[in-house]
């Protein structure tokens, strides 16, 4: 084989690692200058995440301390043990690290990326937009012409762009609207909250945060996660205190005020494993040591994690997370 | 013929949609970061020609489409249907005029095709890039003109018309860019 046939070189440019770098530095000072901690915590973890549409990667040790061999788990993001660090009385803390995502690659999406992740006790999510928003102008200075941000709920997104009402459409309306939109007719199976995944995804998605950020915010509650859920009024529906970013019609970053409560907490590890075997896919063991940490008071507080590849992909105007990474997958 | 799951999804793979074989031209995975996947496909139908978008959940599959492409001989038009014959086994396979389309006027007897198969029927010839063909009807030439500037047109013995440039004659043999259309010189019989 000669050396033309191998692909051995980056494929993102010299000048785009030298960005990657001076972007790493302004989001350490921008911390720092706010007194939060930066905290590392493993990649590798006995539990993994139980959310039925995030795939693990496993992985074993074996050696001293596990003769049998020990079954892991590559971290989808480091959420659970920042939260045993806040529980423990970090204070404010923040992490660069990789997050590793099975069956994820495309344009946009890399097996494994790098995340800002940071969680701010006392703020709620309307607080930590604001810091998301002061953190994305500071960093695009000099790149962005303006980063003035946009809020809108995703019920306004949807009554906007699609004339429905998100918290109680039903499966069928979503599938009759989704079935309008060339590309989208013919699909099926999908549960309600798939169809609103689809029509976010493919129709209002690629329109949100063109030329300015855009934060969505209150996703419906089965929609929540990790996220608080405020209870329903007879005129407000429950909704999840979570938000996503958006520039370019590209997700950016995704934020909680998050559940503090640990049996609550539990409830919803045991509806995803219920959703996971009903689905076939493979149990996941409940990190037990997050649910002690939360027992034992973990403080009220929003925390967000933020695609670091992607800010640099909408920053320099380029189209595929190839272009600034210096070895994606296909690569490796 | 196997199924395809949309893990395999990539340009170039031929499946079935709507009982139509397609081909895949993009393949995009999208996916919400807390949410259901989707693979975003663009196709060609290979029997239409247009252009189709499609959206699947991911792990579905699409049947795969039995569709080859395989250079057989050109060997005449009966005024219906042309014949092609494989250089090797002499099987012969007839086109019909949806198959064969515009490229029917660059078709010459013993030029080798590309011809898309789909269940063994033809659904699509390529002819050569560069085919040599024989001018049968064009103005006279004007002597000393040798720059391609103006130019005028010329019907060649397939019945495909070209602009050729002044100075070549009637009856001479040249050479066009089958994907263009174009002139691209003239043959020394």
């Amino acid at each position: 084989m000669s050396h033309q046939d191998v692909d051995w070189q980056p494929s993102a440019t010299l000048d785009a690692l030298k960005q990657r770098a001076a972007l790493m530095s302004r989001l350490r000072c921008f911390f720092a200058e706010k007194d939060v901690l930066e905290v590392e915590t493993p990649l590798l973890s006995t539990a993994g995440t139980t959310d039925p549409q995030i795939h693990s990667f496993e992985t074993r040790y074996a050696g001293p301390g596990a003769a049998q061999g020990r079954p892991l788990y590559l971290a989808t993001s480091p959420e659970f043990a920042m939260k045993r660090l806040l529980a423990a009385g970090s204070g404010p803390i923040y992490q660069i690290c990789k997050a590793f995502r099975q069956g994820e690659a495309g344009r946009l999406h890399n097996p494994e990326f790098t995340l800002l992740e940071w969680y701010r006790p006392g703020f709620d999510h309307f607080q930590l937009m604001d810091e998301v928003e002061a953190l994305v102008a500071e960093l695009a200075d000099g790149w962005l012409p303006d980063v003035s941000a946009k809020r809108m709920t995703y019920a306004e997104l949807f009554q906007q762009h699609l004339g429905l009402d998100p918290h109680t459409a039903s499966a069928e309306t979503l599938a009759q609207c989704a079935a309008g939109f060339p590309g989208l007719a013919g699909i099926s199976g999908l549960d309600r909250d798939g169809w609103l995944d689809l029509l976010m995804s493919h129709v209002i998605q690629p329109r949100l945060g063109l030329g300015g950020l855009t934060f969505v915010y209150h996703y419906p509650a089965s929609q929540a996660a990790l996220a608080r859920i405020s209870q329903s009024t007879p005129d407000v529906p429950a909704i999840a205190e979570r938000f996503e970013l958006f520039y370019q019609g590209v997700e950016l970053a995704n934020g909680f005020h998050e559940l503090t409560d640990a049996r609550e907490q539990r409830a919803r590890f045991e509806q995803d494993l219920a959703q996971r075997r009903a689905q076939d896919l493979p149990p996941i063991p409940i990190d037990e040591r997050l649910l002690t940490a939360l027992d034992e008071g973990m403080p009220p507080c929003a925390g967000v994690a933020l695609g670091l590849d992607r800010l640099l992909l909408v920053f320099n105007g380029l189209t595929r997370l190839s272009d600034v990474i210096s070895f994606p997958f296909a690569r490796v | 013929m196997a199924n395809y799951s949309t893990n395999e999804f990539r340009s170039g793979l031929k499946v079935m949609i709507d009982n139509d074989p397609c081909a895949m031209i993009e393949c995009e995975f999208v996916k919400p970061g807390k949410g259901q996947a989707f693979a975003r496909v663009k196709l060609r139908n290979l029997l239409t020609g247009r252009t189709v978008e499609r959206t699947y959940k991911s792990g579905e599959s699409l049947p795969g489409a039995d569709v080859m492409d395989t250079d057989l001989q050109y060997l005449y038009n009966d005024g219906e249907f042309w014949y092609f014959m494989h250089p090797e086994t002499f099987e012969q396979v007839a086109a019909d005029a949806s198959a064969v389309g515009d490229n029917g006027k660059w078709l010459k007897e013993q030029d080798s095709c590309v011809v898309t198969l789909w269940n063994d029927r033809p659904i699509d010839v390529v002819p050569p890039n560069f085919v040599e063909l024989r001018i049968v009807e064009t103005d006279p030439g004007v002597r000393g003109d040798t720059a391609s500037g103006g130019g005028k047109p010329a019907t060649l013995e397939t019945g495909a018309v070209v602009r050729v440039p002044l100075f070549v004659e009637n009856d001479e043999v040249i050479k066009v860019d089958t994907r263009s259309g174009e002139y691209v010189g003239r043959v020394k019989g």
